[in-house]
Formats: C-alpha cells, structure tokens, sequence
C-alpha cells in the first residue's frame, strides 16, 4: 500500500455511513419497540434525556472506535474518567478556576492515555494486559486520594454550566456534537486518520512505508487518555461532586457502543457514524430498559448480551 | 508416553521454554524474610497458614485460566462466573438444606458458562477477550439481578470447613491446590492432550495442520476454566459463609496476576500451574504484608495493577528477548 493509497481519507467516512444499515436498523427497531410498549419513552423530555446521557458515554466511544480498529482495546477509560474527576472537583475545591481545574484532569487523562500508548507500542504488552493494569492503577489512585470518599462542594460555577443551554440544546450535547466534529476531521480529513485505518488494516505496510508507526499508533491510545480526562467535565457537572467509582464500568458501555456501531478489531474496519448511532442505541436501550422498569443489573446484562450478538451476526454472514 | 505427539515439530525445546521456577522461589524467599523482619506477627504459624489458604484460594481461580492463557486464549469471565456460581450454590443449600445439591448446581453454572465462552471462541470464532468480556456483563447483570441486593449467609458448619476447615493442622483449600496441581501436573505434562494445549498456544496453524482437533482442545480448556471458577466459588462461599453477588468482581485482576507472575506468558505456549502457585503465593504474601504493615486496603487495586503490568512487561520483554535470539 503506498502513502497515495493510505490517503484517500476523505471518501472513507461515506463508505462507513453507507456501512451502517445494521446498526441503524437495531436504534430504529429499540426506538419503535420502547414507544410502543414503554409509556412515557417517546416523550420530548425523555428524548433530550437520551441524548444528555449519551454524550458523555460518545465522549469515550469516539476514541475508543480508533482504538479498537487498530486491534486494541482501552479497559482503563471507565477509571481514568473516575480519577481526573477526583483531580476536576479537588481543584475546583481548592479554589482553582474551571479552566485550571480542567486542564489538570486533561493532563491526567493524558498520562494515563500515554502509559496506555507507551506500554502497548514500546513495551509491547497486549491492550487489554497494559489497560488492565493501568484500570487498577488508576482506580487505586483514585481510591487512595480520596479514601473511598466523594469530593463535594465544587461550587456553584460547573453545575450552572452544565445545566445551561444554547438554542434549547443542552451544554452536553453541544459538547458531544463538537467532540464528533473534531473527531470526524480528525479521521477522515487529517493524516493521522488516515494512518489509524492503516494502522488497523497493514501495519507493516505503514511502517515499510517509512511512517513513525509507534508513535501514531501510541497518539491514539494518549487521546483516549486525553478524552476520558475530557469526559470529566460533564460528568462531574452532572454529579455536582466527583466520586471515586462513579465511571467504572463506563469503558464497558464504549466498548459496546462502538462494536454495536459495525467497528470490528481488524483490517481497520469501522467508522465514526457507526458509533454514534451505537451509542445512542446503547443509550435508548438502557433508557427505555428503565422505563419499563427493568432493574440496572439487567440493564448490564443486555448490553453483554447486544454486544455478543452484533458479533454473532458477523460471524453468521461469515465477515469475521 | 506411547505414542508421540502428533504436534513433536511444534513441540521440539518444549521443556527448555518452560518459565523458571528458580527466581520466582528467590521472589517468594525474599518476601518472606522482608515480612519477617518487617513484622512480628508474619512469622506465625496461624499467618502462615492463613497465606496458605489465601494462595490456594486465589490459585484454584487461576488454574483454568492459566491453560486458556496458554492456548493463547483469554477468560475474563471468571470472576463474574465465579461469583454467580456461589450465589446459585448458596441459594440452593439455603433452599433445600442439601450441600451437596448446592456444590453441584455451582459446579455445573460455571461449567455452563465455560461451555458459552467455549462455544463462542472455538465455533463462532469469536477473539476470545472480547466473547469473554461480554460474558464477564452478561453474568455480572444477572447475578446483581438474581440477588436483589440480598445477602445470603450461614452454613452448616460440615460446609464451611471446605473453606475455612483444617485437616490435620492444614487448610483444606491446600488439599484442593495440591490435587489440582498434581492432577493438572500430570494432565499437561504426560498426556497427548496436555502437549496438544501447548501446540496450540505455540503455533495454532501448525498444532491443526499436524492433525490436532484445535476446536475441541479450547472447547475444553474454556470449560475447564469455567468449571474452576465454579468449584472457587463454593470454596469461597464456604470462607466466607456469606454470598453476595459483587464477591467475585475484585478477583479477576488477581487471578490474572498469579498466572502472569508464574510466568505463563499472554503470546501462548509457555506456562505451567506449578508456576501460577508461585505467582499466587507471591501476589498473597504481599497483600499479607500489606494488611501486617496496616496499609490502606485502598492501595491494593493500584498494587495489583503495577504487578500486572510489571508481570506483563517481564513476559513481553521475555519474548523478545527469545526472538532476537532464534
């Protein structure tokens, strides 16, 4: 593959929407299925619910679809969201302005991402090894600064921001529609995302190319760092505190978003509008779930279960 | 051994590229006298005995996932398998005062769920991390909902000694370590079957082009598994003489770890269970430690996730180290 072949990004992201029946289909199928049998499911505020829960859970989904089309998986998102919340909510505590606040959960996001990258292309580790560990590591982190404790009184500045809205549409949805804009010119009209798809389909093509295929390749597992730090702000705007096991888990729902979305672990298959409508799947799911008053734990176990049978279903056509 | 393994080009240096037990001992010899200079209460017998029972615990998790990591394989089901399995067991016992029953209906839910993960990887070709993963939030939601919140716990006493018991000054978790071991020893070591798990780890390709049934060898290895996960959760039940749904959410990082610090290695191919006890009783000691020394039980999550991630370095660097050679 020559570097003209890895470049012609800008068709791709047509080929992945023109991709994405599947998973059209299933939100289409959940949308009908909740408004028929779920009262109060296909009401405007329930709707706008949807889309405010779902926007921290994209925030996440984005990067982890570039991780997975390189044949990776990022475990650690869930706990490194949980502790740069911990570091957001001690500094807006400590009297520090949201901009510094942010820009110190950003840069725990980006270590955590970094030691992802670094583990994964230097060291060599398997993903699911390298993000098991920094899981844990994270999660203690996370455990240790706060004794097992919330953080509260972050003032009053966060919520109101969070609670806002522009042209009736709420902050975070606002911030998910920026955070895919960015991610889609990042994908699809960048270099980078040229390289990502390569990195999935042929690595060694990438590298025989004479392209820094470790660093690419480490970039994506540092955004993913970088993200979930990101993810921070809304989370803990929702929470008004920031808790130490509040995200974990959270990785799970991504996963599962962006494998429901048509994004496979190999050959660099996939794509952004997939996983949106993945994520608003996962989301309607959970939501109309809870409207029919199914307890969480099943809520769980059906996203296991969605996740597996999107699988089944390429394994069936025989794709995988 | 009769007959020669149909796999013998696959499995030519196999005793050479067996992780050495040697440093791992020095490790656990290390720990020791560390712990017992640190601390007056490490060198009793009663803690002793009660690190014992903690590895054996933690080494019969491990054991069935040590051979599935050793097809190259992954289970990341087993601590959510684990913990159902007991909640089904307990609820059974409590339910029909049989403990036998119980045993049994634990047994056979983690030889199930073995079985799916089985099924997934092997005839839906599903990459075992991710079949496994799912299954991991399957179970978990089903065990959150079967048990509501609720807390089932006391058992008669014949029961809970399966756990917490002694047989002639021993913990009878040691006696179920020491017959999976030597069974599994035996089993890996001397068996056609054993050596194919091996082949399989080594080189998939070629372990099935020299004839061997890939399929129903992870077929067996993921049950297998399964039913360990199965058979700890009624030896952790019997501890704990309580069962709780989440019980078995903390144990997969550790269980993880004991095979990695044994020395089975996540590319496949190398690994025995004589070495996951190593790793197992290495990863108590410093827990132990940790508890004698009145550390914070919050550090132990990011502990155990330096340990995996220094086990895993030390495999990959391992590796590469063989590769640069050969």
């Amino acid at each position: 593959m020559s570097r003209a072949a890895v470049l012609e990004g800008g068709a791709r992201w047509r080929d992945a929407a023109a991709e994405a029946p599947g998973v059209a289909w299933l939100l289409a199928a959940l949308l009908v299925f909740f408004t028929v049998f779920g009262p109060r499911f296909a009401s405007a505020p329930n709707l706008l619910n949807i889309g405010i829960q779902s926007s921290i859970l994209l925030l996440l989904a984005l990067p982890m679809t570039l991780v997975i089309m390189t044949e990776g998986l990022d475990l650690s998102m869930g706990a490194v969201l949980g502790l740069s919340g911990i570091v957001l909510a001690a500094a807006l505590v400590a009297g520090y302005g949201l901009t510094v606040a942010l820009g110190a959960a950003l840069l725990v996001g980006l270590v955590f991402g970094a030691a992802n990258g670094l583990l994964v292309t230097r060291v060599g580790l398997p993903p699911f090894a390298a993000t098991l560990g920094t899981l844990g590591a994270a999660q203690g982190a996370a455990l240790v600064a706060t004794d097992g404790q919330s953080v509260v009184g972050i003032g009053p500045g966060l919520p109101a921001l969070y609670a806002s809205a522009w042209l009736g549409i709420p902050f975070s949805i606002w911030v998910a529609a920026a955070a895919y804009g960015a991610f889609h010119v990042l994908l699809y009209h960048t270099r980078f995302g040229a390289y990502v798809f390569a990195i999935g389909g042929n690595r060694d093509a990438l590298a025989l190319a004479g392209v820094r295929v470790d660093a690419y390749h480490a970039a994506i597992y540092a955004l993913g760092g970088l993200m979930a730090g990101f993810a921070a702000l809304l989370l803990t705007g929702r929470m008004n505190a920031g808790h130490p096991t509040a995200a974990i888990g959270m990785e799970f729902d991504a996963i599962a978003a962006v494998i429901v979305g048509g994004t496979r672990f190999e050959r660099g298959y996939g794509g952004l509008p997939g996983t949106v409508l993945g994520v608003l799947a996962v989301g309607v799911l959970k939501n109309g779930l809870n409207v029919l008053a199914v307890p969480s734990s099943l809520q769980v176990a059906s996203i296991g279960l969605l996740v597996i049978a999107a699988l089944l279903v390429d394994s069936i056509r025989g794709r995988s | 051994m009769s007959a020669a393994p149909p796999a013998g080009a696959a499995l030519a240096g196999w005793p050479l590229r067996m992780p050495s037990i040697g440093y791992r001992l020095l490790g656990v010899a290390a720990l020791c006298l560390a712990l017992a200079l640190a601390t007056d209460a490490f060198l009793t017998l009663p803690n002793l005995l009660n690190v014992l029972r903690q590895a054996s615990l933690t080494f019969l998790i491990a054991s069935g996932l040590t051979l599935v990591i050793v097809t190259a394989g992954l289970d990341l089901s087993i601590g959510a398998n684990l913990g159902l399995s007991a909640c089904f067991a307990a609820a059974v016992i409590q339910a029909s005062g049989s403990v036998l029953l119980g045993a049994a209906v634990g047994l056979v839910s983690g030889l199930v769920i073995g079985v799916a993960n089985g099924v997934m990887v092997t005839w839906l070709k599903l990459p075992p991390f991710i079949a496994t993963y799912g299954m991991l939030w399957m179970v978990y939601g089903v065990n959150y909902w079967y048990m509501a919140g609720t807390t089932i716990y006391d058992f008669p006493q014949g029961f809970r000694n399966l756990g917490s018991g002694d047989a002639l000054g021993v913990p009878v978790p040691v006696y179920l370590t020491a017959a999976a071991m030597l069974v599994g020893g035996l089993f890996t070591r001397y068996t056609t079957w054993g050596h194919d798990i091996y082949a399989i780890g080594a080189n998939r390709e070629a372990a099935r082009l020299s004839g061997i049934p890939v399929r129903s060898r992870l077929m067996l290895v993921y049950t297998l598994s399964g039913a360990m996960a199965g058979l700890s959760g009624i030896v952790y039940l019997a501890r704990l003489n309580s069962a709780e749904a989440g019980m078995g959410d903390p144990l997969l990082l550790p269980a993880i770890a004991a095979v990695l610090i044994g020395g089975t290695s996540l590319f496949g191919g190398i690994g025995t269970l004589s070495g996951t006890f190593v790793g197992a009783l290495i990863l108590t000691l410093t827990l132990n430690g940790m508890n004698l020394l009145t550390i914070d039980t919050n550090w132990q999550p990011l502990v155990m996730g330096v340990i995996v991630l220094l086990a895993a370095w030390l495999d990959a660097s391992t590796r590469r180290r063989a590769e640069a050679r050969a």
